[in-house]
């Protein structure tokens, strides 16, 4: 049953990372920006549950597990509050085009 | 064997979708990637031993977050291509070639150290075993998850509210 190794998990993992990594850099629309965040989380979680089998102890291999729990509630809360910026500046600005949206930076 | 080419399947999944998400210019096309990219990871975690956490990437991510994406993609009315046009810059090909140099240099550091997957029992990934260190070893972090999401329900409301 344990045929595939772990270091294909991890390079998945990483290609994911890169990609979203990728989208964050050359996206214009903040949703697909956070669309591309997520795909970085999943990415953060495949690790954990990879290196979580690498373990010998009982514990730490259910600890990889419970990590990816925490990882999924944290993005459930970074896309409620994210999601509900976007709409707040497009109400305010009419776009949600980010570089148009430059007020903090100077 | 059959895992193998399962993994193998789900992992051109994952790697086609994942460039869509990036490459495709309509958002909600990124987004339904996006819903395909969680299913074949929840295939992924089921190999992995993580029933669970399986489940729950269907029933949060696909299911929730995702539909979520969506209603405000609908909302915002941002589903026409030409909305938010993409300009070619330096920066795209620079970035997909840092990404690709970054991929390969983490595959060459995991392929040339890592020792095998331990022999684990069946039932690490289950409902019964994961609640039972989620409630006793990992209690402190799962009450500050709790604390974490009444504060992330009354931001968006804040939020979501013309004037309080």
């Amino acid at each position: 049953m344990d045929a595939v190794p772990i270091s294909w998990y991890l390079t998945l993992s990483a290609f994911m990372f890169a990609m979203g990594v990728t989208g964050v850099v050359i996206k214009r629309n903040p949703i697909v920006i956070f669309m591309c965040i997520e795909l970085m989380l999943n990415a953060a979680n495949l690790a954990f549950l990879a290196f979580a089998r690498q373990q010998a102890q009982l514990g730490a291999q259910v600890a990889g597990q419970v990590y990816a729990i925490l990882v999924m509630a944290v993005a459930a809360a970074e896309v409620a509050i994210g999601l509900g910026i976007i709409v707040a500046i497009y109400r305010l600005r009419d776009t949600i085009n980010v570089d148009e949206m430059n007020l903090l930076k100077f | 064997m059959f895992v193998q080419i399962l993994f193998g399947l789900m992992a051109i999944v994952i790697v086609v979708t994942s460039i869509g998400v990036v490459a495709v210019r309509n958002p909600v096309r990124s987004a339904l990637n996006l819903v395909a990219n969680f299913f074949a990871l929840a295939v992924l975690y089921l190999l992995l031993y993580a029933q669970f956490v399986a489940a729950v990437q269907i029933i949060v991510y696909a299911g929730a977050i995702m539909v979520l994406f969506l209603f405000t993609i609908m909302l915002l009315n941002l589903g026409s291509p030409a909305e938010l046009s993409e300009r070619g810059e330096i920066k795209r090909p620079i970035t997909w070639g840092l990404a690709l140099l970054f991929v390969i240099v983490l595959a060459g550091g995991v392929f040339s150290r890592l020792s095998e997957a331990q022999p684990a029992q069946d039932d690490i990934g289950t409902v019964q075993m994961v609640g039972k260190f989620l409630f006793t070893d990992w209690v402190y972090p799962f009450e500050l998850t709790s604390i974490l999401l009444l504060i992330a329900i009354v931001g968006a409301i804040v939020m979501a509210k013309r004037r309080l």
